[in-house]
Formats: C-alpha cells, sequence, structure tokens
C-alpha cells in the first residue's frame, strides 16, 4: 500500500475528521503535527491554494478539505464503510455533510462574539442548526449512520466536543437534555465509540489553547467592538 | 468603472440570491396546514410509477440547470415541475424541510436535495451513459475540491459583492475575480492539450457547475450590454465555458433567452438602492 500522511494540528476537529475515519478503516498513517504559525515549506507545497490543515498525503498525492479527503478516504478504502450502500442513503448522508460544511460554522462565529447583537445572532443561527439537527438530522436515531456511526457523525465531531468548549468561554448553553434530547445523547453515545474515545483532544488543553485564541483574537479587535 | 460593469455580469447567479433571499422572509409567515397529505401518502403516490423521476425546479435558477444537463446527458427521462419560489408548493417544503430551496429530485418516492449531492447520486444510481465522476479517487477529489471552490468560497465573493457599495464593493469584486483567477490557474492542469474540447455530451461534474454558473453569460451582455467573462483575463474559462455553450444540451437547458434578460432587468430595477 502507498504511504499515507496526514498532516494537521492536535486542536483542529478538521483533524480529527481525518483521523477518525482512518483509523475506523484501519489504515496506517504517519501523523504530521504542522504549526500554523510558521507554515511548514511541506504545507505551502501540497496546498498551495489554501495554505490550511488538513491535508491528507497519498503515494505523495495532496488532498485538501476535510470532506473531500473523507470521501477520497471512502473511495479508496471501502472496508467498515462510512456510507450506507443504498444510493438515497448515501445522498441523505452527503446532505448532512454539506449541511455540516455551511451551517456548522455559526458556532465559531459565536467563539468570537462578547455580547451584545452579535451574540445574539450567532446564538440564535447556532441554536436554528442545532434545531434542524435534532428534528431532520438525528430524529430518534442514534447516531446519524444509524446503529453505528458514519461520515454524517464524523463530520458532526465538533457539536459533540468542541462546542462544549465553545460554549464554557462564551457562557451561553445551547445543548441540553429538555431542548435537544436525542441531540444531547447522540454528544455522549458518539464520543463513547472507542475510535472516538481514544482520539479526542484532551478537554482542559484544548480548553486554555482556545481561551488563548479567543483572547489574542478579542484584543487584536480593539476595543468598543 | 470596468469593475462596476463586471459585477453587474454576474447578476445572473445573484438572480438566485436575490430569490432565495426573499424566500425566507416569507416562509416565516407561510403556516403549514395539518390537512396537507404527508410524506409517506406522497411517497406512496410516487411509488406507484417505478423508477419515477421528478424534479423540483425553478426556470431561471443555475443549481436546477445543474440537474437537468446531467439528466438529459444520461437519458433519463424526469417530470419537471416548476416552483413559484414566492409561493412554495406543500411537495417542495415536505421533500427539502430543512431548507425549502429546488433543486429537489425525487425517485421512487425518495427525495434528495443539494445540486451536488443530486449529481453524485444520478451518478451513482444510473450507471449506462458517460460517467458524471472520474473513476479514479485521485481525479475525483479533485473534481470535487474544485466544484467546492467554486460553490463556496466563489460564490460567498460573490454574494457579498451583490451585497455591498462604494469602497467595500470595489474590495469585494477584487476578491471575485482573484478568485476566478485562482480556479483558471488551478484547473489548467485538466487540459494537457490547452484548449477544453468535448467529446459528444460528456460533460463531467465540474463542467456541469461551470457551465450553470457561467454558461448563460450573453444573456448578460444583452441585458447589461457588456462582456461577462474577460477572454483576456481569464482565457480557460472563457475557452471552457465557449465551447459548452456548443452543445446541444447546453442549449437545450438554456433558460428563455429574453424571459432572462427581461428578469435579471426586472432584479435590477427592484434591487437599486
Amino acid at each position: 500500500m502507498e504511504e499515507v500522511k496526514l498532516i494537521g494540528t492536535w486542536p483542529s476537529p478538521f483533524s480529527y475528521r481525518v483521523i477518525w475515519a482512518l483509523k475506523l478503516k484501519g489504515i496506517p498513517y504517519e501523523y504530521i503535527e504542522e504549526d500554523l504559525s510558521n507554515k511548514s515549506p511541506m504545507l505551502l507545497q501540497y496546498n498551495p491554494l489554501h495554505k490550511k490543515i488538513p491535508v491528507l498525503v497519498h503515494g505523495g498525492k495532496p488532498i485538501c478539505e476535510s470532506a473531500v479527503i473523507l470521501q477520497y478516504i471512502e473511495d479508496v478504502w471501502p472496508q467498515n464503510p462510512l456510507l450506507p450502500n443504498d444510493p438515497h442513503e448515501r445522498a441523505v448522508a452527503r446532505f448532512w455533510v454539506q449541511f455540516a460544511e455551511n451551517k456548522v460554522p455559526c458556532i465559531w462565529r459565536l467563539f468570537r462574539t462578547t455580547g451584545g447583537e452579535e451574540q445574539e445572532k450567532a446564538k440564535k443561527e447556532s441554536m436554528e442548526m442545532l434545531r434542524a439537527l435534532e428534528e431532520h438530522g438525528l430524529r430518534d436515531k442514534k447516531f446519524f449512520g444509524g446503529d453505528k456511526i458514519g461520515i454524517a457523525d464524523i463530520a458532526f465531531g465538533q457539536v459533540a466536543h468542541w462546542l462544549e468548549m465553545i460554549e464554557d468561554l462564551v457562557g451561553v448553553k445551547l445543548i441540553e437534555a429538555h431542548t435537544f434530547p436525542h441531540l444531547h445523547a447522540w454528544t455522549k453515545n458518539f464520543k463513547q465509540v472507542p475510535i472516538i474515545k481514544e482520539n479526542l483532544p484532551d478537554y482542559g488543553e484544548m480548553l486554555m489553547y482556545f481561551k488563548r485564541a479567543r483572547d489574542n483574537f478579542l484584543a487584536s479587535r480593539g476595543p468598543g467592538m | 468603472m470596468k469593475e462596476n460593469f463586471l459585477f453587474h455580469n454576474y447578476c445572473y447567479v445573484s438572480v438566485c440570491f436575490f430569490l432565495s433571499d426573499r424566500q425566507v422572509e416569507r416562509d416565516v409567515t407561510t403556516s403549514y396546514k395539518s390537512s396537507t397529505p404527508t410524506i409517506e401518502k406522497l411517497r406512496k403516490k410516487e411509488m406507484g410509477e417505478e423508477n419515477k423521476v421528478t424534479l423540483y425546479g425553478m426556470w431561471a435558477s443555475p443549481f436546477v440547470r445543474r440537474v437537468e444537463i446531467a439528466l438529459k446527458i444520461k437519458g433519463i427521462p424526469y417530470e419537471y415541475v416548476e416552483e413559484d419560489l414566492r409561493n412554495k408548493s406543500q411537495f417542495l417544503l415536505q421533500y427539502n424541510p430543512v431548507h425549502k430551496k429546488v433543486p429537489v429530485l425525487v425517485h421512487n418516492g425518495n427525495p434528495i436535495a443539494e445540486s451536488l449531492i443530486i449529481l453524485e447520486y444520478i451518478n451513482e444510481t444510473w450507471k449506462n451513459g458517460p460517467k458524471i465522476l472520474p473513476e479514479d479517487p485521485f481525479e475525483r477529489a479533485k473534481v470535487r475540491f474544485w466544484a467546492d471552490f467554486l460553490q463556496q468560497q466563489f460564490l460567498d465573493s460573490l454574494r457579498s459583492a451583490t451585497k455591498s457599495s462604494g469602497e467595500a464593493h470595489e474590495k469585494a469584486m477584487k476578491d471575485v475575480f482573484e478568485k476566478l483567477t485562482v480556479f483558471e490557474e488551478g484547473t489548467e492542469g485538466f487540459f494537457p492539450n490547452g484548449t477544453p474540447h468535448f467529446e459528444g455530451e460528456n460533460l463531467g461534474f465540474l463542467d456541469i457547475v461551470l457551465c450553470s454558473l457561467f454558461g448563460s453569460h450573453k444573456v448578460g451582455e444583452e441585458a447589461l450590454a457588456m462582456k461577462i467573462i474577460d477572454p483576456e483575463r481569464h482565457p480557460l474559462i472563457h475557452s471552457w465555458v465557449t465551447a459548452m455553450n456548443e452543445l446541444p444540451v447546453v442549449k437545450e437547458t438554456l433558460p428563455p433567452h429574453d424571459k432572462m434578460v427581461s428578469f435579471i432587468q426586472s432584479l435590477r430595477g427592484n434591487s437599486l438602492d
């Protein structure tokens, strides 16, 4: 098998999407931690357009954008499939991956707010997004993929682990058992899946890292914003 | 000044932004009647006809057009249902409750939403005819990457440009052109012989996406009296789109010319500050 490398960063949920996919399929790979404040020539060579992680390098060929990487991994290594067999079910799974790409970023907009109208707006968008997941995505299933996790669960990993950190730092609570019962249960169930449980950033370290990042961001924005 | 003209040319694509923005406002007040048939009944109705394919669309939408091109390339018979986006049907609201948008493809009673996902579905379900996506996983990843670039980053830039004015608009337009240049340079490798050329109607995923976004540039030319894609600035995109515009399947799916011209003019008329 050709060599597989993953260039990522330890706090990034997008990095973890790829780690989870590779580990669920039992694909051996070399992990390379990137310093985004001092980007390596390798990253710049493999992702000249966006200069971002994650980048999967398979046999020397780079694939960028985590959602594209997930599909690539599924195409190349069909064992332990992340997508269902049925074409319609596959389309539904892809719909939710697309939804994760388009709508989940609102939690990061919330992360960057301190209060006022801006925070209210980001909070409202986040709640709408979570409501869609609860009522249309998950409904009464254990996972988005049904009885076991699939590509959509992986795509929503941010909501299971990173959102809690955002809630702590911003001082808002979005997912509660009485407002989003299925989603609340899902966040617990998802993190209990062995591969996921063994491959998550330490919560305390993550909290510290993102607190520092948030403080730096807010300081650079200046007063009165 | 030239930047402003070219901005207006992209109004064709921004058609759907204006429309979809209005839809959101209207949907808040649209009440959902409890006597409306459930999705199960709808499914049974659809299932009554084996392999029935229905496309819910809107005549001016470039996203709907993508699906039509794909269905025609594959020779898949389908029923087309025109949606009035100011008064969405109960079918659309049931079939796409999350976004309430077109296109939606319904096959054997099962709805599929989001144009790129529909293209993947068509590719996987109907094995006969030309392949819409390459077989090789790496080539497939490249095509998905660039389609995603157009669909997300490029359209986001365009959206910012259409919603801004003055200095912010100038900046946004500069970003639009830069993104086109990135696309131009990034996709050169797809055409080792230089010029895009199509055998028969072998349009692929990225071709269809590009064609749907820029294929009607001649309409913009007439409506707004100027060039859409500058062949000097973006020669590859220009020759790519021009080559596709010659194909019968592309000509067939083009919205009626005069109707499109007056539609764009009326949108501009309604949206001018």
